[in-house]
C-alpha cells in the first residue's frame, strides 16, 4: 500500500534568474539562502564530437592544458589557490562539451568565478608540458581498458549512435599520440567562447551579485557559433569482445528520445519500472528471484537529439546466455502486467530525490545547467514534479506500444560469444 | 545548531542521533558489530552473505515485501559489509521516519529461509566473480591477507568462492544469533530526527531481541592451515591487464589512537589526488595513473597504504620515486605551507559534506558502535585546526619508515 505522496510543501519557492549575455553565454542563478555553500558550473560547447577522428583525444587534452597555469597562476598556484579557497572542483568533456564544475563554501564564489575565467579565457597552454598532458590522458585510457564493464558500454556506445556522435571521450592511443602543441591551441581558440555556453550558480548566492560578476568575467569573450552534433550512425549489431575474464560483461542498448522530449518522462517511467530500486522489474526477476547476477540495470541517456536505453548485466559464463534472454524478455513484456503500486513507488523516489536535491548547490547547478543545454529552458522543481505525478499507467503503455523496444546493439565481453537473434 | 542525543535501551541497543530539524531529510542506519574479522573458517563471508539475507523476508514480511518498501519510501538505501562492522542504511524524507524505522527494525530479526538462502548464494558467487575481473583484481584482499594472516583483519569480507559453495544455512543462523545480539548493535540516525519518537519505536520493536539464546562460540581455527581457496601469493598474475597494480602495506594508528588526525594530514600532503607531493611528481607528469597512500584505521590496530597504478615497465623507476618522496618527508618533514593547504581543504570538505545528513551518518554511528564517541563538525574542525608541522612530521617518522609488505597484480 503506496500512501499518496504530495511532497510540494517541502519544495522551497525560490526564484530562477535567467539572463543571456550579448555574446550568447546564459547565466542561470538559483539562491539557496538556506546552503552555507555555493556551487558553479560552467559548460562550453565543443566537446569530443568536433574532434578530428585522427585526433581522438584532443578536447580532453585542451581541458587539461589550460589547467596548467592561466591569467598570473602558474599549475601549482592554480591548485594551492583553489585548495585554500575549499574549492573542490572537476573538470571534463563530453560528446558536445567542456565542462567545469566546483563547489565551495560560499564566500569563495567571487575568485573561484575569477579563476575559471583565466583558466578558459587566458590559460598558458605551456607547450613544454604537452607531454606530460598526453602521458596523463594516456595513462587514463589503460586504465579503461582494464574495466571490463567500462570496455562494454564504451562499445556499445560507439555502435549505438555511431563513430562521430558515439566517440569517446578518452581518445584513441593514436590519437593521443599525435596531437601537437598547435592542434591544442587551435582546439582553444576554436571552441573556447561564450556562444552558447552556459554558467549556472547555486547555494548561498544573492541574484545581482553573481550576474554582475558573471558580466566582469566573461561580458567581454569572444563568441563564435556552436558546431553542430554529427548525425547518428547507428548499428544494430551484436558483438562480442574476447577475454578470459571470470564473468561475461554485457551491455545492449536501444533506441529512444532524448530528455526535452514531449514523450520523455513517459519513456522514463516505463525504464524506472522495469529498473529503479531494488523492486524494479529487472532486479527483482533476473537478481532476486533467479540469482543470475549480482549487477543488471536499464537506463536513459541523452545528447542533445538523439537518446538510447543502455543496459548492462555481468554473470559468469554458463549463465550469461540465460541471463541475456530473461533481461531482454523482461523489457520485451514490461507493458503486460504494469502495476499502479510500480508507477506510484517511481513517483515517490524521483519526487524524494528532486526534494533531496535541494540539500546540494552542486547539483542543482548541474541540473540547471543541463536543463538549459537539452531543453533550451530551466525547468523549475515543482513542473518537473508535476509532470511526473501526472503520468499514468496507459500513458507508460501507449508511448511503449508505439516505440517499443527495437533495433537493439548488443556487446559481450567474456570467454564465449552468445546466441544473439537479432532481427 | 545540530544536537546530539543518545541513549541506550534496556536490553542493550544503542540509539545516537545527530539531529538538525532545518533538514529535508533524515538518514537512519543500523550499525552491527558483525564482520570478516568476526569469522572463523567455515565462516568465511558469512558477515557479507549474511547482510544480503537480511533483505530476504522477516516473520512479518517477504523478501518482496522488503524490497517494495524500501522503494515505496523514495528512501536511498542500502547496506554493506566490512572487516568491523556490517551497515544497514537509509535516508527518506523526514515524513516517512516512523515507516522506515518499522522496516529496517523488522529486517534485523530476519528469517533466513532455505530457500532465499539458496538463490542468493549465485548472486554472492556472482558479486566474487565481478570483483575478480575488476582493477585491482583482488590485491587489496591480497595485501590484507599477507599482511595480518589470512584470519582476523586479513580475512577476505566476501569469502571465497569455496567458503561460500560449502556454506550452510544452519552456520548463518548460528552467527547471527552470536553477532546481531542488541549489545553488539547501534541505531544511528541524522537530520530531520525525531528523536524521542524514534527511540519509544525502537524500544517496542526491539523487545524481544535479547531473548535469543547465545549459541557456543565455534571451535577456533588451526592456525597451521591456510583457509580453502586461499593463496598467499605476492603476486597476482593478470594475464589480460594493461596497468601493473602495486600494494605496500605497513602500520598505521588505530581508530583509538590520537596520532590518526596527523597522519591523516599526512596522507593529504603526501598522497592526495589533486596537490600533493605524489601527484606534482607521479601523476601531473604522466607516470602514472594513481600514485597515493592513506591510512586505514581498525578498531585496534591500523595501516599505512601506498598504491601505485602505472604502465609495468614503469614500475621499478615509479616505486623508486615513491620511496624518494616518502624517505623525504620522513627526514625532513612536511612544510607549513602545504599543511595549511591540505588543513583548508578538508576543512571545507568537512564543511561541504556536513549539508547532506546522509553523509554525517556513517561517521556518526560506526564510531558510536566502536568507540561510544561522538564528534560533531564543529569538534573535527577544531582536530583539524589544531593540527601543526610539529605532529603530522612526527606521524611521518613514526609511520613511514619501517618494514611493509608489497603486492603485484600484473600480467607478467
Amino acid at each position: 500500500m503506496t500512501s499518496n505522496i504530495s511532497p510540494t510543501s517541502a519544495i522551497e519557492a525560490t526564484t530562477i534568474h535567467v539572463e543571456k549575455l550579448d555574446n550568447g553565454m546564459t547565466v542561470v542563478v538559483q539562491p539557496m539562502p538556506w546552503q552555507r555553500t555555493a556551487a558553479m558550473a560552467l559548460s562550453l560547447r565543443g566537446g569530443v564530437s568536433v574532434e578530428d577522428p585522427s585526433k581522438g583525444g584532443l578536447a580532453g587534452m585542451a581541458c587539461e592544458m589550460v589547467q596548467r597555469g592561466a591569467g598570473s597562476y602558474s599549475s601549482r598556484d592554480l591548485v594551492a589557490v583553489q585548495d585554500n579557497l575549499g574549492i573542490d572542483r572537476n573538470s571534463g568533456v563530453s560528446t558536445s562539451m567542456t565542462s567545469f564544475s566546483a563547489a565551495m563554501p560560499a564566500d569563495s564564489l567571487p575568485q573561484c568565478i575569477a579563476i575559471h575565467a583565466d583558466v578558459v579565457r587566458r590559460p598558458h597552454l605551456p607547450s613544454d608540458q604537452l607531454d606530460d598532458a598526453r602521458l596523463m590522458s594516456i595513462q587514463e585510457l589503460r586504465a579503461m581498458q582494464d574495466e571490463p564493464t567500462h570496455r562494454v558500454m564504451r562499445r556499445l556506445r560507439e555502435l549505438h549512435y555511431g563513430e562521430n556522435l558515439g566517440r569517446s571521450i578518452f581518445g584513441t592511443e593514436s590519437g593521443l599520440t599525435a596531437i601537437t602543441p598547435d592542434d591544442v591551441r587551435d582546439y582553444f581558440t576554436d571552441h573556447y567562447h561564450a556562444g552558447e555556453s552556459i554558467f549556472s550558480v547555486a547555494g548561498r548566492v544573492e541574484i545581482d551579485q553573481v550576474v554582475t560578476m558573471a558580466k566582469e568575467a566573461f561580458g567581454d569573450w569572444k563568441s563564435l557559433p556552436a558546431t553542430e552534433l554529427p548525425a547518428v550512425d547507428r548499428k544494430a549489431t551484436y558483438e562480442h569482445i574476447e577475454s578470459p575474464s571470470s564473468q561475461t560483461h554485457i551491455g545492449f542498448a536501444f533506441p529512444s528520445i532524448p530528455y526535452g522530449d514531449d514523450d520523455y518522462f513517459r519513456m522514463r517511467a516505463g525504464i524506472g519500472i522495469l529498473s529503479d530500486g531494488m523492486s524494479s522489474r529487472l532486479f527483482d526477476r533476473v537478481r532476486e528471484q533467479r540469482g543470475l547476477c549480482y549487477t543488471v540495470s536499464a537506463s536513459c541517456h541523452s545528447l542533445k537529439k538523439a537518446g538510447g536505453v543502455f543496459g548492462y548485466a555481468g554473470t559468469t559464463p554458463e549463465r550469461a546466455q540465460e541471463t541475456l534472454d530473461v533481461t531482454l524478455g523482461e523489457i520485451a513484456r514490461m507493458t503486460e502486467d504494469l502495476q499502479q503500486a510500480e508507477l506510484d513507488r517511481w513517483k515517490v523516489r524521483i519526487q524524494s530525490g528532486l526534494i533531496m536535491e535541494q540539500e546540494s548547490s552542486a547539483s542543482r547547478a548541474s541540473s540547471l545547467a543541463s536543463d538549459l543545454y537539452q531543453v533550451g529552458r530551466v525547468l523549475t522543481t515543482e513542473e518537473l514534479e508535476s509532470a511526473i505525478e501526472s503520468i499514468t499507467l496507459d500513458d507508460i503503455r501507449d508511448h511503449w506500444d508505439k516505440n517499443p523496444p527495437t533495433d537493439y546493439t548488443i556487446v559481450t565481453l567474456g570467454p564465449k560469444a552468445l546466441q544473439v537473434k537479432l532481427p | 545548531m545540530p544536537e546530539f542525543r543518545e541513549t541506550t535501551l534496556p536490553n542493550g541497543l544503542r540509539i545516537a542521533a545527530e539531529i538538525d530539524n532545518r533538514g529535508y531529510s533524515a538518514a537512519f542506519g543500523y550499525f552491527v558489530r558483525s564482520g570478516a574479522r568476526d569469522e572463523v573458517d567455515h565462516e568465511s563471508g558469512l558477515s557479507h552473505f549474511l547482510e544480503h539475507m537480511m533483505f530476504k523476508g522477516t516473520a512479518n514480511r517477504s523478501a518482496a515485501d522488503v524490497n517494495r518498501e524500501l522503494d515505496e519510501l523514495g528512501g536511498q538505501g542500502n547496506a554493506y559489509t566490512s572487516e568491523e562492522q556490517t551497515v544497514y542504511y537509509a535516508t527518506v524524507l523526514p515524513k516517512f521516519q516512523d515507516r522506515i524505522v518499522d522496516l529496517l527494525s523488522d529486517m534485523m530479526r530476519p528469517s533466513l529461509a532455505e530457500v532465499e538462502f539458496e538463490t542468493e548464494r549465485d548472486v554472492i558467487l556472482e558479486e566474487i566473480a565481478k570483483y575478480e575481473d575488476q582493477p585491482p583484481f583482488g590485491a587489496f584482499e591480497r595485501a590484507l591477507e599477507v599482511y595480518f594472516g589470512p584470519r582476523g583483519l586479513g580475512r577476505r569480507v566476501l569469502g571465497t568462492s569455496e567458503s561460500i559453495e560449502t556454506m550452510k544455512c544452519e552456520a548463518m543462523r548460528a552467527y547471527f544469533q552470536r553477532r546481531y545480539r542488541p549489545e553488539n548493535m547501534v541505531l544511528a540516525a541524522s537530520g530531520n530526527v525525531d528523536f524521542d519518537g524514534l527511540v519509544e519505536q525502537a524500544e517496542k520493536l526491539s523487545a524481544d531481541w535479547a531473548s535469543t539464546p547465545m549459541p557456543s562460540t565455534p571451535d577456533p581455527d588451526d592456525d597451521k592451515t591456510v583457509p580453502a581457496g586461499i593463496s598467499i601469493d605476492r603476486h597476482l598474475e593478470i594475464p589480460d591487464a594493461h596497468q601493473a597494480y602495486l600494494i605496500r602495506m605497513t602500520d598505521g594508528p588505530s581508530a583509538a589512537c590520537d596520532d590518526r588526525f596527523a597522519t591523516r594530514a599526512l596522507a593529504a600532503v603526501v598522497g592526495d589526488e589533486g596537490g600533493s607531493r605524489l601527484f606534482w611528481d607521479l601523476i601531473d607528469t604522466g607516470k602514472a595513473e594513481v600514485a597515493t597512500v592513506w591510512p586505514q584505521e581498525f578498531m585496534d590496530t591500523g595501516a599505512w597504504f601506498t598504491y601505485l597504478v602505472c604502465d609495468p615497465a614503469d614500475v621499478k623507476s615509479n616505486t623508486k620515486l615513491i620511496e624518494d618522496v616518502i624517505d623525504r618527508v620522513v627526514k625532513d618533514g612536511v612544510q607549513k605551507e602545504e599543511l595549511d593547504q591540505a588543513i583548508n581543504k578538508a576543512t571545507a570538505g568537512c564543511i561541504m559534506q556536513s549539508e547532506r545528513p546522509s553523509n554525517r551518518l556513517f561517521g556518526l554511528g560506526s564510531r558510536w558502535l566502536t568507540h561510544r564517541e561522538y564528534f560533531s563538525t564543529d569538534d573535527m574542525l577544531d582536530r583539524l585546526k589544531s593540527l601543526d608541522v610539529a605532529a603530522v612530521s612526527a606521524a611521518a617518522k613514526k609511520y613511514c619508515s619501517g618494514e611493509s609488505i608489497e603486492i603485484l597484480a600484473a600480467k607478467s
